[in-house]
């Protein structure tokens, strides 16, 4: 059967595939969120996932606001990172799990969780951002796990509560599980911490609340659901949002879980930078 | 930290709520700036901006937001920030650019400004 072994979060600022892109790992501004990465790859170099279950959201590329799921799959044998319109440097395809993917479909809506199955699905940097992080040279890291997104919609109010985005996690978590063949599986959670890019608060980042994710997000995820989702976008930010990835993340990985790294700075252009590997098992 | 529950209605300064009420009403200026994505779209806005605005069904207040390149503006008439990001791409405009615009600083200022925050 197959198993999850872990996830790890990240943000997924695009700033940070031109960083990549030109190779600014040491340089000054860069180098205290780069730090947070190595402890990350050695875990994937010992563990060797085969999928990575990628739980993103899109901002523009694959969804437009004519047809916006709430949840989305990709069911597709390849993911394309299209043009998004401001310059970031493409990259090839990531190759997919359709067998899988189709399967946590079938099982999360026996669940009772209504997806929006995708056959074709351009990622953003959202999606491609956190492989290159994790895999660096990503597609074409030799350990690239095939991989299967996942989209949640936090473009257009109504967005899921907390509390909807950690069961999601807990059902992908039973569908993962119930997969016959023998898959070693990790999740990403990308995307977040605090920063809001629009209105007269544009800027606004909030270490406190940041830390108090991080923290609660290790043993006691059920504390987070308590919180709206307005007093989320006044205490992360309106783009802060994005912290229900983490939540989808951390509903697959079951009650018990060791922390192995975290790593927070700011700023990473406009944003509180946070990145944390959780493996299973107490 | 105090986590409350919060009154849905209190608004939160300084932010606009993506709701269906503002996507309604951005929806021409949106879909617009989603074009963006491909680089013939942005070619053909540079070349006819007027023709380009006017093919999209924008309207005066959005066509204005747009010939004066405010982002809180365009927000007012409906824009959402992760499609006007695709129009300031155009301009080479970074979210830099685009946060001290809105809150009226300049970027030197404003890019301190989150660093402050780190303290």
């Amino acid at each position: 059967m197959a198993r999850i072994l872990g996830g790890i979060t990240t943000s997924h600022i695009p700033a940070v595939g031109n960083a990549i892109a030109n190779e600014l790992q040491d340089d000054p501004y860069w180098k205290p969120f780069f730090a947070g990465y190595p402890k990350v790859h050695d875990w994937l170099a010992d563990t060797k996932p085969d999928i990575v279950i990628n739980i993103y959201n899109d901002h523009g590329l694959g969804f437009f606001l004519d047809k916006m799921p709430t949840f989305a799959i990709g069911a597709a044998h390849e993911y394309r990172n299209e043009d998004e319109g401001w310059g970031i440097p493409q990259l090839d395809p990531f190759p997919g799990a359709p067998e899988m993917s189709w399967h946590i479909i079938e099982g999360m809506v026996e669940d009772e969780f209504d997806i929006t199955s995708c056959q074709e699905l351009a990622v953003d940097h959202g999606f491609v951002v956190p492989m290159q992080l994790f895999w660096p040279g990503a597609p074409h890291h030799p350990d690239m796990p095939r991989a299967i997104p996942i989209s949640a919609n936090t473009v257009q109010h109504p967005i899921p509560t907390l509390n909807r985005a950690l069961n999601f996690g807990k059902s992908l978590r039973r569908a993962v599980e119930s997969f016959p063949e023998d898959l070693k599986v990790v999740v990403l959670g990308t995307g977040g911490l605090s920063h809001q890019l629009d209105g007269e608060r544009a800027g606004f980042i909030n270490k406190e609340f940041d830390r108090y994710c991080m923290d609660k997000i290790v043993h006691d995820p059920e504390a987070l659901t308590k919180i709206s989702r307005h007093e989320l976008v006044r205490q992360a930010g309106a783009q802060g949002t994005e912290f229900l990835m983490w939540m989808m993340m951390r509903g697959a990985l079951g009650d018990d879980v060791t922390e192995v790294t975290r790593n927070y700075h700011i700023p990473i252009s406009n944003t509180g930078a946070g990145t944390m590997l959780l493996e299973c098992g107490g | 930290m105090d986590i409350t529950e919060f009154d849905h209605h209190t608004p939160i300064e300084g932010t606009t709520l993506f709701d269906g009420k503002m996507a309604m009403k951005g929806y021409a200026l949106n879909k617009m700036c989603y074009s963006f994505n491909a680089a013939d779209a942005r070619q053909a806005f540079l070349d006819d901006p007027e023709g380009y605005m006017t093919r999209f069904g924008l309207n005066d207040a959005q066509k204005q937001a747009c010939r004066d390149k405010n982002v809180l503006a365009m927000i007012a008439a409906g824009g959402n920030i992760y499609y006007l990001a695709k129009f300031a791409g155009i301009f080479k405009l970074g979210v830099q650019d685009v946060g001290a615009q809105q809150t009226g600083m300049s970027v030197e200022a404003f890019k301190q400004k989150l660093v402050d925050q780190g303290k």
